[in-house]
């Protein structure tokens, strides 16, 4: 398609209903790659193509506009491209200002950045379209606080919704932030306390990111808000949306067939990072080296090797451990015993079977009284191997405040964290270190030119670590790995079933139906892993009647967190519960189960939900093809 | 072979609280009895015979609250104590009177140990951190009157002072006051003028303690962190960094030279005593008795030198004496 230059009055109609018709049959990939970049040459300097071009887009009939200026908008190589080829359609057509405003970006998120980028920056570049760019940030901030917008839209349109309000604040100027400043205030703080609420921390980093320039945009001078939140790419990329490069900065046009790419290429990607200042180092003169002109003396230093660093000798027994912790103010005495607990616990289990539940206590209320390096870990480690020394008194201990009065958020998942490690711990056979003695449990085979005395080769090992090997005449071609009783076999219950037994009884600091939808978003994930770790337990059967019957009760919780871990606890339940079990006491329960597993694939809002729903289906197809193979 | 470290020569017990300062007083002839102050948490200053190795008096001066710094003035018979009471207090002990003829009320709440020099008979110089935070004042005594008030300029950030060495090249010289301050600097002051000559960072956190040696015109510094300063000063009055010295633990309370100038003793927070060489620093000995911070060292001020002392006193209420290096 070409156009004739000239001072020829054409009509341009005919050439809108064509490019709208090709456009609306799909084919604007085709049509617009050739169209869009000879009319940004033409139109360049030439205000005449750049009138026939309006003509052009306003003529499309209103059925096609939609078509045709998502194809414009997706192609343009800039913003100002965008401005120039379609002028003020949005103000002059209603459907056009509709597509751009509301479907381009509340309906759809598919867009790239550039797109996005394309589209807000055509909106601020005419001050007939500035009240549209303004009414647009209204709306978007209206979906972003929102917060059944927050509970229930996908991330990525969350994602998407962030990115082009940022960008919108971008290309605010002062007068009109000014103008707008109290709404941008009161949206702010609505919707980043609903995005505070959510427990997927990808929406949490989203709204601070969001809160952030906000109030970096209305508070020029004075404090501004700012969050703590990892950096990565994603944030960087965010953050680099709020600052814009002046136009002639594209590179450009080429006839190049991605022109999308080209644009991302054009934009600022980093901020400048913070140089920080350095503190100015203490004036010191250079050391001057005096030579010694008199030898230095007579005076023998004395033997110095006993002088090392100072360390403070940690208590040797568990009981006195105990009364360091709740009473010493000697704090350097309970800093070495902080760190020194977890070893002697392992050392000294007959000893800490005695105390254990004391200790249990003692470590869950322990609050850091000095600053150590790893203080949460070192008593999440100590916590753990009292758990496992002693597994049947501590679960109970520590079940039971689970559901008890007056615990922090922080205590409560610290007893469902703790749970799950020592139950890791306790379902792994024992670690090979601890066998060395018995020599036969090397992980790997060497073999030797020896012959003989296969008998011998035990007492050989023994005495020869690193030498020679001898050949295994038994024909053993393979070391066996070492193994042991399931210690978990024998607890599995007590860890388990407490956690469900009172999820629904509200109490007053504690509602785990309400608003501690957190807690039980790690209740549930604490459930599956420890309904995973139960395989080939004695209970598991059981276990996995009750688990369904626990998820079947919260299979529509609103948290897709909570929702999640529901999915992953029915993952854990049909690997673990034995096949036979699971089809001869649980048919009905099962189907029900498939059948709101169908349900959540098609119409949850959360691509993970909807993941692990499909894989749970998967596997229960495994499981009855599994049955049909089997010899009846 | 080294050999071992040597045992202290004998242990003083008796004080029933941490002894803060030390200081010898053994230079006169017999039959005066060489003696041993020191100034302890409870208020006592206690008078220790060093040939019974007991207490021969203990004075009560300031009310009970802590005596940080303890010194003779020409003699055993005068003694200046320093104590939390805000007050430094003048003895007179001679003929076995145990009484305060004269005390100054410094209203400085701080730790930091007043230095004393003789300048002419029967004058000194006494320097003292005085109310102001960063501000030194230096009195003539017995006179009491007010020679200078050494205020660093605005914007310094100094601190608080934390050590002071008063001193003279000779007699008859002009005196100057090293301080050592809480951001780490040691700045040398003119008294006359009021003024700096020298300031110098050593280090990173407070100055706990100073020691110079007019001679070799050669001071060391000690900190609450790992290392030691040693600083020269040159004929500009200049401070200039010499050398440092890297400590196993943090933590230095008291630094002393010996007389002789060949030695020299620092007291840390690790419940050692370290005995290094003050001429290249070279590390001689670590005395390992104490089971709690060493507060204080001091050297004796024996006329022979075969009988010269060490003495710490710790946190754990107990003063050691050590024999140590005494045949150079």
């Amino acid at each position: 398609v070409c156009f004739i230059p000239g001072g020829l009055d054409c009509s341009i109609s005919f050439v809108s209903h064509v490019v709208g018709k090709v456009c609306v049959h799909g084919r604007q990939k085709e049509i617009l790659s050739v169209l869009v970049p000879r009319l940004t040459d033409l139109t360049k300097s030439d205000c005449i193509w750049q009138r026939i071009c309006w003509r052009l887009v306003e003529c499309v009939p209103d059925r096609w506009m939609e078509a045709v200026v998502l194809g414009f908008v997706q192609r343009a190589p800039g913003a100002d491209v965008l401005s120039r080829l379609l002028g003020n359609l949005v103000v002059k057509n209603k459907k056009a200002q509709f597509v751009v405003t509301q479907k381009m970006l509340l309906l759809q998120y598919c867009h790239t950045t550039a797109v996005l980028q394309n589209l807000l920056g055509y909106l601020s570049l005419d001050t007939l379209r500035r009240a549209l760019l303004i009414k647009v940030l209204q709306e978007l901030l209206e979906t972003w606080g929102s917060s059944s917008a927050v509970k229930h839209s996908p991330p990525e349109q969350q994602q998407y919704i962030s990115k082009a309000i940022l960008i919108c604040l971008s290309h605010l100027k002062g007068p009109e932030i000014e103008s707008c400043r109290q709404e941008l205030l009161t949206s702010m703080m609505e919707g980043v306390k609903c995005h505070l609420d959510s427990n997927l921390p990808q929406i949490r980093r989203l709204g601070m990111i969001v809160a952030e320039s906000i109030s970096s945009k209305i508070n020029t001078d004075g404090p501004v808000l700012k969050f703590q939140y990892e950096e990565d790419d994603e944030v960087r990329e965010l953050q680099s949306l709020l600052v814009q490069t002046p136009p002639f900065c594209v590179v450009p046009s080429l006839p190049d067939d991605d022109r999308n790419e080209k644009a991302d290429a054009a934009l600022p990607l980093l901020l400048e990072s913070n140089k920080k200042s350095h503190t100015a180092a203490p004036v010191m003169p250079d050391e001057e080296s005096d030579a010694e002109l008199d030898s230095d003396d007579d005076l023998i230093p004395y033997d110095m090797s006993e002088d090392k660093e100072l360390k403070i000798k940690a208590p040797v027994y568990i009981r006195d451990c105990i009364e360091v912790l709740t009473g010493s103010e000697d704090v350097d005495k309970w800093e070495a015993t902080v760190k020194a607990l977890e070893s002697l616990v392992r050392k000294n289990p007959a000893a800490t079977r005695e105390v254990s539940v004391e200790l249990a206590k003692i470590l869950l209320h322990l609050e850091e009284k000095t600053c150590i390096e790893g203080f949460v870990e070192l008593r999440q480690r100590a916590q753990v191997a009292v758990l496992t020394t002693d597994p049947i008194p501590v679960a109970k201990y520590l079940t039971s405040q689970f559901y008890s009065l007056n615990y922090s958020l922080r205590q409560r998942v610290d007893i469902l964290d703790v749970l799950v490690l020592a139950a890791q711990e306790l379902s792994y056979p024992k670690s090979l270190g601890k066998t060395k003695h018995s020599g036969a449990k090397k992980p790997c085979i060497q073999l030797l030119p020896g012959s003989d005395s296969s008998k011998d080769w035990r007492r050989i090992v023994d005495e020869r670590i690193k030498s020679k090997t001898r050949r295994f005449a038994t024909g053993q071609s393979q070391v066996e790995l070492a193994s042991g009783p399931n210690e978990f076999n024998s607890v599995a219950g007590h860890f388990f079933f407490p956690l469900i037994q009172h999820f629904d009884r509200p109490l007053t600091t504690f509602d785990l139906l309400g608003e501690d939808h957190f807690v039980l978003g790690r209740l549930v994930h604490t459930l599956a892993i420890l309904m995973y770790l139960a395989v080939s337990t004695v209970a598991v059967a059981a276990m996995g009647k009750a688990l369904l019957e626990f998820v079947w009760a919260l299979r529509f919780h609103t948290d897709s967190y909570v929702r999640q871990g529901l999915l992953s606890s029915i993952s854990s339940m049909l690997l673990s519960v034995p096949t036979e079990c699971l089809l001869e006491d649980m048919t009905e329960e099962l189907l029900e189960t498939q059948s709101w597993l169908e349900d959540v694939v098609e119409k949850d809002p959360d691509g993970d939900c909807r993941r692990l729903a499909l894989q749970n289906l998967l596997l229960m197809e495994n499981l009855k093809k599994k049955l049909r193979t089997v010899p009846s | 072979m080294a050999l071992p470290p040597p045992d202290p020569q004998f242990v003083l017990r008796g004080t029933s609280a941490a002894v803060h300062t030390l200081h010898f007083s053994c230079g006169s002839q017999e039959p005066d009895v060489p003696t041993l102050f020191s100034g302890s948490e409870n208020g006592f200053i206690h008078v220790w015979n060093l040939k019974t190795h007991r207490v021969d008096t203990a004075l009560d001066g300031h009310g009970r609250k802590s005596v940080y710094c303890v010194e003779t003035m020409g003699g055993k018979n005068k003694l200046l104590s320093q104590g939390r009471d805000q007050r430094i207090c003048l003895w007179d002990l001679a003929e076995g009177r145990t009484s305060v003829t004269d005390s100054v009320f410094t209203e400085n709440v701080g730790f930091c140990r007043c230095s004393l020099l003789k300048v002419a008979q029967e004058r000194w110089l006494v320097a003292m951190a005085a109310k102001a935070l960063e501000e030194v004042q230096v009195l003539e005594l017995p006179s009491k009157m007010s020679v200078c008030t050494l205020k660093p300029e605005v914007g310094a950030k100094l601190g608080m002072p934390m050590c002071l060495k008063l001193w003279q090249l000779n007699c008859g010289s002009q005196p100057l006051l090293l301080a050592g301050y809480e951001d780490g600097s040691v700045v040398l002051w003119n008294l006359s003028m009021g003024k700096v000559f020298s300031q110098l960072v050593c280090h990173q956190e407070p100055v706990m303690s100073l020691d110079f040696d007019s001679e070799k015109a050669k001071g060391i510094s000690g900190s609450s962190e790992k290392v030691l300063s040693i600083w020269s000063l040159n004929e500009q009055q200049n401070l200039q960094v010499y050398k440092t010295h890297k400590l196993v633990n943090a933590g230095i309370t008291d630094i002393t030279i010996r007389p002789d100038k060949k030695i020299l003793a620092t007291a840390g927070w690790d419940h050692r005593i370290r005995i290094f060489g003050w001429k290249k620093l070279k590390p001689l000995a670590v005395l390992d008795y104490h089971t709690a911070t060493v507060h204080c060292v001091s050297f004796s001020d024996h006329k022979t030198p075969s009988e010269r002392l060490l003495a710490a006193g710790s946190k754990d209420h107990r003063i050691s004496i050590w024999s140590i290096y005494t045949q150079t």
